[in-house]
C-alpha cells in the first residue's frame, strides 16, 4: 500500500511501517470482520496454492484405475474422479491455477486499465477523446464474448503450466472498466489548482503524476483488483467450463466440473459438489474483502 | 449384432429372458423421439459426413442397397430388387423395383440412379462428393430400361458391392438435379419410408409415414423427432426423463450404469463392437519422429490389453485390434496380434525394448506435445491413458487439448508434433480402414507427412484381391510393416453402448452408427 | 438534454464501427477455417480442389480488405448475409433464438427486482441486525455462486426429486403458456440469482445513504410516521441508481447466458454464438456481435440518458 493518502486517519504515526501495517489490519479487522474473514480464506488459499505440493497428499495428475469414482473416505478426503485422481489435491492444485489466472489477469487488466486511465485523464485533450472510444469499443462487448473471441484466436501458449493467452483474454474485458473508474477519480484531481501550479512551476509529467495522481486512484485501484479478481475466478470456471480455458489434465475448478462429472453426478455427486463450493468460496472470499476495503478506503467509492 | 446386457444388473438380465425367439407382431403407430448429439449443416449426403446427418436424413431415403442389419454384414436391396456381378467382377447389374415414388408423387427410375451416382462419381462445379474416390473404378453407367441400372468398371473391385450399400449413396430425381445440381444441399426430396416435415434449426427435426413408400405395411411408425441436444449431461437426462427414447450414436459406460440403475427394467442395452478407433500420428517431418526406432518405442510402452479393461470401465474403448476392427473376418487373431510390436502382453519387455530403442535413437529424456481434441469421450481419457503410459519409459508429454476447428487445422497443417487421429468408417473395409496409413500424396487423411510405396502397393493389391484368403495373407504383410514403422499406430478400438427404453422394437445394432438408421423397420410396443 | 442525447447518439456510430473492425480482425487471424472444419472434421477425404471450391462459394478466397468491405456494404442495407456452415440467412438463424433468450432475460430480471428490492430495502432498514446479515451473506452468496454451477445443482434437483426435466424444446409463450414457462423458469432462476443479488447490494447501500441525508432527517424530526417517509422520499431517490445497475445488469445478462444455455440445453443465441464462434463461422459470429454490442451500447446509453434525465448534474459534466 502506498503511503499518505490510502490509510485512513487515526493510525497512530507509530514507528516503522510494519507496526502501522500491523495496526491498521488490526483496526480493519475489528471494524470489517466480514471482510477480514474473507482476507483470512484468501490467505489460505494462497497458502495453500503456493504450498500445494505439500499441502495434497496426491499428485493431481495421478491416475488410479483402481479407485475410480470412490466416496470420500479416509484415504481420499474429497473422492476421487473418473480416473481415480483425488479431488482433495485436484482442488488444492486448482486454487493454485484460480489464484494465479486470476491474479495475474486482473493484475495485468487493472495496472493497464490505471495506466490508460491516468493518461487519458492528466493529459485530457486528443489523447483522452481517442483513448475513450477505444475504451467504448471493448466496453461494447459482454466480459465472456471478448474473451471468448480472443481466446479462441489465440489459441493456446503455455508458459510454467498456465495458459498465457487466457490470462491475457480475461485481462482485457477488464482494462476498459478499471480505465473508465481510474479515470474519472483521476480527472478529479486533476481539475484541482494546484496541478496547474505544478505544470507551470516545472515539474514533469512523471512527477506530477506520482506525486499528486497516483496516491489518489490507489484506493479505486485497489478495490477493483480485488473485485476483478473474483469476476476473472469465475470467468476462468466458466471458460474452462466450455472447454476453451485450462484443459485437461491440468487441475482447474471450472475444468472439474464440465465433462464427465456431470454425467457421473449420481454416482460420484462430490465430483460436482466440491469444485463448485470452491469456486464459490473463493469469489465468497475476495467480494467479502473487496466490499470491506471498499468502506473501509473509500466509502463513496461506487462502482 | 451382438446383444448383451451388463450382467450384473439381474433385473436386465431377467429382461433378457423375454428376448425374442418369437417375434411379436410390429405395431403400427406412435412417433419416435430420439436426441442426436449435433447438427447437419445442409442435407446433400453426398457432401456429408457425420453421424449428425445420417441420424435425421436418412430415414427420408433410400439407397441401391443396404445392410441387413441383424446379419451384418449382409448385404440386402434396397431399392434393387436383385442384382448380378460378372465372375470378372467388372460388370454390375442391377434391377431396380418398379413401385417406388420420390415424395412428390413421381416415380423412380434407372435415370435417378445413374443421375445419382454420376454426381458422386463426378461431381458438378459448386458440388462437394466426399466419396468419389472409393467409385474411381466406375467408368460407364447404363440404363437400358427403365428398371435397370449396369455399372461397368475398369478393374475388380473386392469393396465395391459394400460401397453400393453405403448410407451415404442417396438416391436423388433426376429431374431434380437436372434442374439444379446443388438441390440437395437446401431440399429433401427422397423415397425413403419418411417424409421431411420440419427442421427448427438449434432444436429439432421432425419426420412423418411417406404412405408411397414402396415396402407395404412399412414404416410402422407414424413419424420420428429428433431433439438436437449438444450437452452430453442434458442427453442422459433426457434419456433418463423419458423425453427421448433413445440415441443412435453411443453412451459411455457410466451413462449406461446409471440409467439402467434408475430406470431398471424400462430400458434395453444393446452392445457391440464398433469400427472406430483413435490412433496416434506422428508428424514424420519432425525430428525425432522421422525414426522409426522412435515411433516404435512409443508403441510398445502402451499397455494396451490392460488399459482397454480398464478405460473400458470409464470410456466408450473396449477392444484391443490392429488396423482392422477385432472381431471382423479380415482382422488379425489374438494370437497374430500378440506378435506386433505394442500388441505384446508381456508389457515389462516391451517397455525394455521401447527404452532401449530410445537410447539407441539418442532420446532418452524425450518430451513432446501431444496435440489431442477436446472432447471429453473418448479423446480425453484416451490422451490421459497414453500419456501416463508414456510416463512409464520416462517420456514426459504436454497435452495440447484443442478445439476442433484449430485441431483440424493444426493436423492438416503439420503444425504438431504428434497427435491423437481418430479412424471411423461407416462398415468394416479394409479398402476404407486401410486408406488411414498409406502414403500421404495419395491419401487425403494421412497427416504423418510420409510415403511409403511397400504400404501403397500391398494397399492396391488387396483391393483388387478377390480371394479372401489372398486378401487376408496381404493385409496381414500390411499391417505388420505399417505398425513396424509406426507412423500411425492404433490403440484401442472403440465399444458401441446404446441404451433404449424397452418400446422400442425392430433395431438392431451394428458395428456401425452410421448404419440401419432409415427407421423403416422400427416399431414401438405401446 | 437534446444536445447530450444527440452527441451519445452519434458518438454510437464510430464505435459501433469500431466494433466491427475489431471483430473482423479477431475472427480472421485464428488458424483454420470452417471449411477445413466442415469438410475434414469427420474424417472426410476431400481432395484439395474441393476444399477450394468451397472457399471460393463462401467468398474466403477474396482479400481481407474485399471481404470487409461486401460485409459493411451488406450491412448497410441490413443484409447480414448467410451463415457460412449452414447456408441459411444469417437473420434467420438468429431470429428464431432470439426469441428464447430475450425471455429468458426478461425473467431473470422480473425475478431479480421483485427479489432484490425488498431485500434490500429491509437490509437497510434494519440495518447492522440479523436481518441485514442474512440478506448481505444471501447477496454475496449470489455474487460469488457460479450461475452454470447453480443450474447443474438445479437440474440435478429436479431429476433426483421429480425424475422430470425441463421440456426439450421452445414454444413461444402465447403458444403455450405453461411448456414454455415449464422450460425458462430454471436458467431463469439460474441466471436471477446473481442479478438479483448485485441489484439487492445496490438497493441496501443507496436506501442506507438516502437514509441518512438530511432530508430525511427532517421529514423524522417532523414526525410523520416512519413507513411513509421510507415510502415517499427515500425509495424515490434511492431507486435511482438501481434502475441503472438493473439497466447495465441486463446487457450483461445476454453475455452471461452463454453459459447457462449450454447447461440447459437451450436454443438461444448464446449458446449459437459457442458454436458459431468455435466452427469459425464468420458471418454468423460478426453479426451476433454487432448485434450483442449494438444492444450493450444503446442500453447503456437509455441507462446513462435516464440518470442525466433525473439528476442534472450529470448533463454538465
Amino acid at each position: 500500500m502506498s503511503a499518505g493518502h490510502a490509510i485512513p486517519a487515526g493510525v497512530s504515526a507509530a514507528p516503522g511501517r510494519g507496526r502501522r501495517l500491523l495496526r491498521a489490519t488490526w483496526r480493519f479487522a475489528r471494524t470489517q470482520p466480514l471482510g477480514f474473514a474473507g482476507l483470512v480464506v484468501i490467505f489460505l488459499m494462497l497458502f495453500a496454492g503456493i504450498f500445494a505440493h505439500v499441502v495434497a497428499p496426491y499428485d493431481p495428475l495421478a491416475v488410479d484405475y483402481g479407485a475410480m469414482l470412490s466416496a470420500p473416505s479416509a484415504a481420499h478426503l474429497l473422492g476421487t474422479d473418473d480416473f481415480g485422481r483425488d479431488i482433495f489435491s485436484r482442488v488444492i492444485y486448482g486454487a493454485r491455477t484460480a489464484l494465479a489466472i486470476g491474479f495475474l489477469a486482473s493484475f495485468a487488466g487493472s495496472s493497464l486499465g490505471a495506466v490508460i486511465g491516468v493518461v487519458s485523464a492528466y493529459f485530457g485533450g486528443r489523447i483522452d477523446m481517442a483513448i475513450q472510444r477505444v475504451m467504448d469499443i471493448l466496453l461494447a462487448f459482454p466480459i465472456i464474448v471478448l474473451a471468448l473471441s480472443v481466446v479462441t484466436v489465440l489459441g493456446k501458449f503455455i508458459v510454467l503450466g498456465l495458459n498465457l493467452y487466457l490470462i491475457v483474454a480475461i485481462a482485457i474485458p477488464i482494462v476498459p472498466k478499471v480505465a473508465r473508474v481510474v479515470r474519472a477519480s483521476a480527472l478529479g484531481v486533476c481539475v484541482m489548482p494546484y496541478i496547474d501550479s505544478a505544470r507551470a512551476a516545472g515539474y514533469s509529467h512523471r512527477r506530477i503524476i506520482f506525486r499528486h495522481i497516483v496516491p489518489n486512484v490507489a484506493a479505486p485501484y485497489l478495490i477493483m483488483l480485488t473485485a476483478f479478481m473474483a469476476q476473472a475466478i469465475l470467468l476462468e470456471a466458466s471458460l474452462s467450463f466450455l472447454g476453451l480455458g485450462v484443459t485437461e489434465p491440468t487441475a482447474a475448478w471450472g475444468l472439474m466440473l464440465s465433462g464427465s462429472s456431470e454425467q457421473f453426478y449420481r454416482e460420484a455427486p462430490w465430483m460436482i459438489l466440491f469444485p463448485g463450493l470452491a469456486i464459490s468460496l473463493a469469489v465468497f472470499a475476495f467480494n467479502l474483502f473487496g466490499d470491506a476495503l471498499r468502506d473501509w478506503l473509500d466509502p463513496k467509492f461506487k462502482v | 449384432m451382438i446383444r448383451m446386457t451388463s450382467l450384473s444388473f439381474t433385473l436386465a438380465a431377467a429382461a433378457m429372458v423375454a428376448a425374442p425367439a418369437a417375434a411379436q407382431a410390429p405395431k403400427k403407430g406412435g412417433e419416435l423421439k430420439f436426441a442426436v448429439s449435433a447438427e447437419p449443416p445442409n442435407y446433400d449426403c453426398h457432401g456429408a459426413t457425420s453421424f449428425a446427418f445420417i441420424h435425421p436424413v436418412r430415414p427420408h431415403y433410400s439407397t441401391l442397397l443396404k445392410f441387413d442389419a441383424p446379419k451384418y454384414p449382409k448385404i440386402k436391396g434396397d431399392l434393387a430388387e436383385s442384382w448380378t456381378v460378372t465372375e470378372d467382377g467388372l460388370t454390375y447389374t442391377f434391377k431396380l423395383r418398379s413401385n417406388v415414388k420420390f415424395h412428390d408423387g413421381t416415380p423412380m427410375t434407372a435415370a435417378d440412379v445413374k443421375a445419382s451416382y454420376e454426381r458422386i462419381v463426378n461431381p458438378p462445379a459448386g458440388v462437394v462428393s466426399i466419396r468419389k474416390a472409393a467409385y474411381s473404378d466406375i467408368t460407364a453407367i447404363e440404363t437400358p430400361d427403365p428398371h435397370t441400372v449396369i455399372f461397368k468398371l475398369k478393374a475388380p473391385n473386392a469393396s465395391m458391392l459394400t460401397n453400393f450399400a453405403s448410407p451415404w449413396d442417396c438416391i436423388y430425381s433426376a429431374a431434380k438435379l437436372k434442374a439444379d445440381p446443388k438441390f440437395p444441399e437446401k431440399n429433401i426430396l427422397g423415397t425413403g419410408p419418411f417424409k421431411f416435415v420440419e427442421h427448427a434449426a438449434g432444436s429439432h427435426w421432425v419426420g412423418a409415414r411417406s404412405a408411397d413408400y414402396y415396402e407395404a405395411g412399412k414404416p410402422y411408425l407414424d413419424g420420428f423427432r429428433a431433439f438436437f441436444i449438444t450437452n452430453a449431461a442434458a442427453r442422459v437426462n433426457a434419456l433418463q426423463a423419458g423425453e427421448v427414447l433413445t440415441e443412435f450414436r453411443g453412451l459411455a459406460p457410466a451413462e449406461r450404469d446409471k440409467l439402467t440403475k434408475a430406470l431398471g427394467d424400462k430400458v434395453e442395452v444393446l452392445e457391440s463392437p464398433w469400427v472406430c478407433n483413435l490412433v496416434v500420428t506422428f508428424n514424420t517431418e519432425k525430428k525425432p519422429f522421422d525414426d522409426a526406432r522412435v515411433r516404435r518405442a512409443l508403441s510398445l510402452a502402451i499397455d494396451r490389453w490392460k488399459g482397454a479393461e480398464a478405460l473400458s470401465k470409464i470410456a466408450l474403448v473396449r477392444h484391443v485390434g490392429g488396423v482392422l476392427r477385432p472381431g471382423y473376418e479380415l482382422a488379425a487373431s489374438d494370437a497374430e496380434l500378440a506378435k506386433l510390436p505394442g500388441w505384446s502382453k508381456d508389457v515389462a519387455k516391451s517397455r525394455e525394448e521401447a527404452k532401449k530403442l530410445l537410447k539407441e535413437a539418442g532420446v532418452s529424456d524425450l518430451k513432446f506435445k501431444f496435440t489431442n481434441r477436446n472432447i471429453p469421450m473418448p479423446y480425453t481419457p484416451v490422451g490421459v491413458f497414453l500419456i501416463n503410459e508414456w510416463r512409464q519409459i520416462g517420456v514426459a508429454v504436454e497435452h495440447e487439448q484443442l478445439e476442433t476447428r484449430l485441431y483440424t487445422n493444426a493436423l492438416r497443417s503439420g503444425n504438431f508434433e504428434a497427435g491423437l487421429d481418430f479412424n471411423c468408417d461407416h462398415v468394416d473395409d479394409p479398402s476404407l480402414q486401410l486408406i488411414k496409413f498409406i502414403s500421404a500424396d495419395k491419401s487425403s487423411i494421412n497427416f504423418g507427412r510420409y510415403n511409403d510405396r511397400k504400404l501403397d502397393e500391398l494397399y492396391e493389391k488387396q483391393a483388387r484381391a478377390t480371394d479372401p484368403k489372398e486378401r487376408y495373407r496381404l493385409i496381414r504383410e500390411f499391417e505388420a510393416h505399417a505398425l513396424q514403422e509406426a507412423y500411425t499406430f492404433p490403440t484401442i478400438w472403440w465399444h458401441r453402448i446404446i441404451v433404449q427404453w424397452k418400446q422400442i422394437k425392430g433395431w438392431d445394432i451394428t458395428p456401425s452408427h452410421y448404419l440401419n438408421q432409415d427407421l423403416a423397420d422400427v416399431w414401438l410396443n405401446q | 438534454m437534446l444536445r447530450y442525447t444527440a452527441k451519445r447518439i452519434l458518438l454510437m456510430v464510430p464505435t459501433l464501427i469500431g466494433v466491427a473492425i475489431l471483430v473482423f480482425i479477431l475472427l480472421r487471424l485464428a488458424p483454420g477455417d470452417i471449411v477445413e472444419l466442415k469438410l475434414l472434421a469427420e474424417g472426410g477425404r476431400v481432395s484439395p480442389e474441393a476444399l477450394a471450391t468451397e472457399r471460393a462459394r463462401l467468398g474466403l478466397d477474396k482479400s481481407y480488405w474485399l471481404q470487409f468491405v461486401d460485409w459493411m456494404a451488406g450491412l448497410a442495407v441490413f443484409d447480414f448475409g448467410i451463415s457460412m456452415w449452414t447456408g441459411r440467412p444469417v437473420i434467420d438463424e438468429i431470429s428464431s433464438r432470439l426469441g428464447l433468450s430475450l425471455q429468458v432475460a426478461i425473467m431473470a430480471t422480473i425475478l431479480a427486482t421483485a427479489i432484490a428490492i425488498p431485500l434490500g430495502t429491509l437490509a437497510a432498514l434494519y440495518k447492522d441486525t440479523w436481518v441485514d446479515h442474512v440478506v448481505r451473506v444471501f447477496a454475496i452468496a449470489g455474487l460469488a455462486v457460479p450461475s452454470f454451477w447453480l443450474g447443474m445443482l438445479l437440474i440435478m434437483g429436479l431429476l433426483l426429486t421429480f425424475n422430470w426435466i425441463p421440456p426439450l424444446t421452445y414454444t413461444p409463450i402465447y403458444k403455450d403458456p405453461l411448456g414454455n414457462l415449464a422450460q425458462l423458469i430454471w436458467p431463469a432462476l439460474a441466471v436471477g440469482y446473481r442479478y438479483s443479488a448485485v441489484a439487492a447490494r445496490m438497493t441496501r447501500s443507496t436506501v442506507i445513504e438516502v437514509l441518512q441525508e438530511d432530508y430525511i432527517r427532517t421529514a423524522r424530526a417532523k414526525g410523520v410516521y416512519e413507513r411513509l417517509v421510507v415510502a415517499r422520499h427515500a425509495m424515490r431517490n434511492a431507486l435511482l441508481p438501481v434502475i441503472t445497475v438493473i439497466g447495465l445488469e441486463f446487457a450483461f445478462l445476454i453475455g452471461g447466458l452463454v453459459v447457462t444455455e449450454q447447461v440447459f440445453n437451450l436454443n438461444g443465441i448464446g449458446k449459437l454464438f459457442v458454436q458459431t464462434v468455435t466452427r469459425g463461422d464468420y458471418t454468423m459470429v460478426q453479426a451476433l456481435v454487432m448485434l450483442i454490442a449494438a444492444f450493450f451500447i444503446v442500453i447503456n446509453l437509455l441507462v446513462d440518458l435516464l440518470y442525466a434525465a433525473l439528476d442534472p448534474r450529470i448533463r454538465y459534466r
